[in-house]
């Protein structure tokens, strides 16, 4: 249970968050047209005669739009409709040419799922919460009115007009910012694993309409009011946070709560008054006769499931388990789909490189590419060359730590030189001194000069000042000039000290 | 020589083919008879050099050897419903006029590539929604067709597919492209003494057709008979991947198949369309058919369709709805009619556009459909009505349990004068009431001429057929045609 509250003059108020979050599916094409959906294109030049609408056009599926929608549902252990249908959302604006959104009103594509949040206490999870989510529908994307192009008129671009765009809704679930804003972020990882969207929150990629309502904790539901088109896990916890205080010093004032919807503006940080309910369009849903209902097939359902790759939850518990990763470890690696990429690239070629099982490197590499690696990178700063970052040359590096043949220190020193000039990391170990010694000879002979020139110490450590171990390590690694192998000098101090 | 403007489209096709004449010969003629139809106004923009240029094609084609299309050498009237690349298409609205598309609708380009050539566009009920085509913003469309009586009461060709009805009538055209929503190709068939069949939903491709309804909108022929509709038919049919409701059907080859002997066929008489009010001739008319199907062989049963009664409200509540939305792209923002008053925000520019844009008839419809599909009233109208859709359908499915065809006839009137029934909208829309029930389970249909009436004006009758089963509805069409006998013509007057 969260134990956020809202302190009001009355006592505490619970808040209570739902979000709808437009995810814009990656595909080559819009919903329902040929036309092409990159990002940023110069207006107007990816508008097919359907997204105008043209008189006498039809929309056809996408059928690779479709797909995604259902893989996501998939994804979030959702419930796939395999009869769902287009419904028309009717309203007149300048950026939606049909004068109708396509939508999913009645027959949603994907019905109830869930999502995990794991405790987090740092980002104020107290514990596991499973946030509930009541369906996703596939619908068309609107245009964009341009309104600094001429002195008196508004210009519309309809580049993003029909882009397909899953909204998904979850239930009323959330009762923090913290919450809303892990979710939100776990979110956007399904998507960005299963890839039905990038999850590019600044093209807008990914959008949250957050909606908020407060109540005394334990008492019935308050009025909730919507605030749109959010776009970034900042901001969606800000509107909770700012949105919240609002509703309480209003109702405490002695107002009540209007349902309405709000616009956030990021440079003040609050939201406002967009339309009230009153205000509210009747949209006027009905099903689209232009379009029969989609009907799935389970030929279709089992290729939409055997594609789905191994999602974060499963990967996580993998990690844990099959890898012994500790939780923050693996929490952290397969938060993002590029940062376990990497990691699991690497464990692989280090792997193959030592002819060691994974789960004998998997602390290391992960303390390399979570800590280490990302050091060097750090204070190199602007001398680093990330190009040289290869997973080659790491594993190299990792594979001749690994093997003993370099120290911790000196795998970061080689990679150093590695991502300013990106020589071979065993040329690099070779020719610049960077290896360690483990030449038992070389190192018994330095051990027994220093015991020989030390002998006082040897008595007391003898006599139980067992601390002295450390002064003798310093010693030998001194005399090595660092390059000694620690294991190796400890093994041969034991046995000589008896 | 043969008088070319009375030959139909197997005659001008066969006779290109076989060189009695050229495809020139032939376009030349019907531009000319069109140009000298200005007084029917059954054109709203009239394309000579396109029809010429077509039977150019053709008639270069034949010389070169090479196979000819199904429509090789015939000139066609379309309806300016079919968006014409190049060619102002307006639906017959002002909100539309002057718009010309960079893209040809894919029945219209079907009937290019089948070697028919363009007269023009030709005139409709606004947005194709009338029975007298009396809505166009470019003027009624007057039927060829005059009472004998000496009155010159200018009559209405039917609609909304009335231009297409009267160039075919008047021979203006050997056949013309309609469309049929709840009716638009069969009554105006009826009303001028043509044939005309509206096949099964999704046979014709909708696309680039600019919509009305478009859960009911079906595209067919309408020609001087059964024959020249089935090879037009088959032209203009097949499966288009841009019309998601397109049938994804082999198309047969219906003129191929014609065949007048019903032997072994059943044929349905539905005793609810025995409606009170029903004019007496057109019962008779009903009687005649009867008979000639029982001469042609079939065997006559009656029927029961006991939700006819609510199919035309399910209809007007249907096609409005789907109209109100279907409309709403007509805004003023990206093409045809923009009407920006001085300071005008976008609601301004929507509101006079839309005012100054559409006729008293769409907005009528328009508004019906916003107010059925409006909050709380939904379930009431919309949902209620498709429900009946439903039940409707269901009629029809038990209905070929018991017989192949049903026969009935295509109007309960023959046509009227123009603006006699201006003021009567629900008497308007009664016309359609034998019409609805096909449209909406999206069964295939025709009309065919039977007779004339004491007025001397045009009865056609109407043939229903199962989903997909075109060739039983031209064949019991062709078997009716080969005993009717029909070979009136109005006098020419205009």
């Amino acid at each position: 249970m969260s134990n956020y509250r809202i302190q009001g003059a009355t006592g505490e108020w619970e808040v209570v968050i739902g979000l709808e979050v437009h995810a814009q599916v990656t595909s080559q094409s819009k919903l329902f047209s040929g036309a092409d959906t990159t990002f940023g294109a110069e207006p107007n030049t990816q508008v097919s005669l359907v997204d105008a609408a043209m008189p006498g056009m039809l929309p056809v599926p996408n059928a690779e739009c479709i797909r995604q929608a259902v893989r996501t549902g998939m994804a979030i252990e959702a419930q796939i409709n395999k009869y769902s249908r287009f419904d028309r959302k009717n309203y007149f604006y300048a950026d939606l040419p049909q004068g109708y959104q396509i939508s999913q009103l009645y027959h949603p594509i994907v019905g109830e799922g869930q999502i995990l949040l794991e405790k987090d206490e740092k980002a104020g999870i107290p514990e596991d919460k499973i946030i509930g989510i009541e369906r996703i529908h596939v619908e068309q994307d609107a245009g964009k009115l341009m309104h600094d192009q001429h002195p008196t008129m508004s210009y519309v671009d309809l580049n993003r007009c029909g882009v397909a765009l899953m909204e998904i809704v979850s239930k009323a679930d959330m009762r923090s910012p913290a919450e809303a804003g892990a979710y939100v972020r776990k979110l956007r990882s399904i998507l960005r694993y299963v890839g039905s969207c990038d999850g590019n929150m600044e093209q807008g990629s990914m959008r949250a309409d957050v909606n908020v309502s407060v109540r005394k904790p334990g008492e019935e539901l308050g009025t909730r009011t919507e605030t749109k088109n959010v776009n970034s896990v900042r901001f969606v916890m800000a509107v909770i946070e700012g949105e919240a205080r609002r509703q309480v010093d209003l109702i405490e004032d002695g107002g009540t709560v209007v349902q309405e919807t709000r616009l956030y503006d990021p440079d003040k940080h609050e939201t406002r008054s967009m339309r009230s309910k009153e205000d509210a369009h009747d949209y006027r849903y009905f099903p689209d006769p232009d379009l029969l209902p989609v009907n799935l097939e389970d030929d279709f359902l089992e290729e939409c499931r055997a594609s789905l790759p191994e999602l974060p939850d499963a990967k996580r518990t993998r990690y844990i388990e099959e890898l012994g990763l500790s939780e923050y470890n693996a929490a952290v690696l397969t938060a993002e789909v590029e940062t376990f990429a990497r990691f699991e690239t690497l464990l692989g070629i280090t792997a193959k490189h030592l002819g060691k099982p994974e789960s004998e490197l998997a602390t290391t590499v992960a303390n390399w590419s979570m800590s280490t690696a990302p050091g060097v990178v750090k204070s190199l700063g602007d001398e680093a060359n990330l190009e040289y970052a290869t997973a080659e040359a790491q594993a190299a590096i990792l594979g001749m730590q690994g093997a003993g043949d370099i120290s911790g220190g000196q795998a970061k020193e080689i990679y150093e030189i590695v991502l300013k000039t990106g020589r071979d990391p065993e040329e690099i170990a070779d020719t610049e001194g960077l290896k360690q010694v483990s030449d038992t000879g070389a190192i018994e002979a330095a051990i027994d000069e220093i015991l020989a020139n030390n002998e006082d110490k040897v008595e007391q450590y003898k006599g139980g000042k067992d601390k002295l171990f450390g002064f003798f390590v310093g010693q030998t690694m001194k005399a090595m000039k660092g390059q000694a192998n620690p294991q190796v000098v400890n093994q041969i101090l034991k046995d000589k000290l008896g | 020589m043969t008088e070319l403007t009375n030959l139909g489209v197997a005659a001008i096709r066969d006779g290109v083919a076989s060189g009695e004449f050229t495809a020139r010969e032939v376009a030349e003629a019907f531009n000319a008879n069109v140009a000298a139809a200005a007084d029917l106004n059954a054109f709203i923009v009239t394309t000579p050099d396109a029809a010429l240029e077509a039977a150019d094609k053709v008639d270069a084609d034949r010389a070169a050897g090479k196979d000819l299309g199904s429509m090789a050498g015939v000139p066609i009237g379309m309806k300016d419903l079919f968006a014409t690349k190049g060619v102002q298409t307006t639906a017959a609205s002002h909100i539309l006029e002057g718009f010309t598309p960079q893209y040809e609708s894919t029945v219209s380009q079907n009937l290019w590539d089948a070697g028919a050539g363009m007269l023009g566009k030709l005139n409709l009920d606004q947005f194709a929604m009338g029975s007298s085509n009396e809505t166009s913003y470019f003027g009624n469309v007057t039927s060829p067709w005059r009472k004998p009586d000496g009155s010159n009461t200018p009559m209405s060709p039917g609609g909304s597919s009335g231009g297409s009805s009267t160039a075919v009538a008047a021979r203006l055209a050997p056949a013309a492209t309609g469309t049929d929503t709840g009716g638009s190709i069969r009554q105006p068939a009826a009303f001028t003494g043509i044939t005309g069949v509206k096949p099964t939903y999704g046979r014709c491709s909708r696309w680039g057709v600019v919509a009305f309804a478009s859960s009911l909108d079906q595209a067919g022929p309408m020609a001087h008979d059964v024959r020249d509709c089935a090879i037009m038919l088959g032209a203009m049919a097949g499966f288009d991947p841009k019309d998601s409701t397109s049938l994804d059907l082999p198309v047969p080859d219906w003129e191929a198949n014609l065949n007048s002997d019903m032997k072994g066929k059943k044929v349905g008489i539905p005793k609810e369309y025995r409606m009170d009010g029903t004019d007496a001739e057109i019962l008779k008319s009903w009687d005649d058919g009867i008979a000639w199907l029982k001469d042609a062989g079939a065997e006559i049963v009656d029927i029961s369709l006991p939700h006819t009664k609510y199919a035309l409200p399910a209809y007007y509540i249907i096609a409005p709805a789907e109209a109100s939305s279907n409309l709403a792209r007509y805004d003023g923002v990206r093409y045809g009619l923009r009407d920006l008053p001085d300071g005008a925000g976008l609601q301004d520019m929507y509101a006079e556009t839309r005012a100054a844009g559409f006729g008293d008839e769409v907005k009528r419809r328009v508004l019906i459909g916003t107010y059925v599909l409006s909050a709380g009233f939904y379930d009431a109208y919309y949902n209620q009505a498709q429900k009946v859709r439903a039940l409707v359908a269901q009629d029809f499915e038990n209905a070929w349990n018991e017989c192949d065809v049903i026969l009935a006839p295509t109007t309960p009137t023959a046509s009227f004068g123009l603006g006699s029934l201006s003021d009567d909208p629900l008497t308007m829309y009664l016309n359609d009431v034998f019409a609805v029930p096909a449209s909406l389970a999206g069964l295939p249909a025709m009309s065919v001429p039977c007779g004339v009436n004491s007025d001397g004006l045009p009865l056609g009758l109407q043939v229903v057929g199962k989903a997909f089963d075109e060739q039983g509805v031209m064949n019991a069409g062709l078997a009716i045609e080969e005993r009717a006998g029909f070979t009136a013509k109005p006098e020419k007057w205009w």
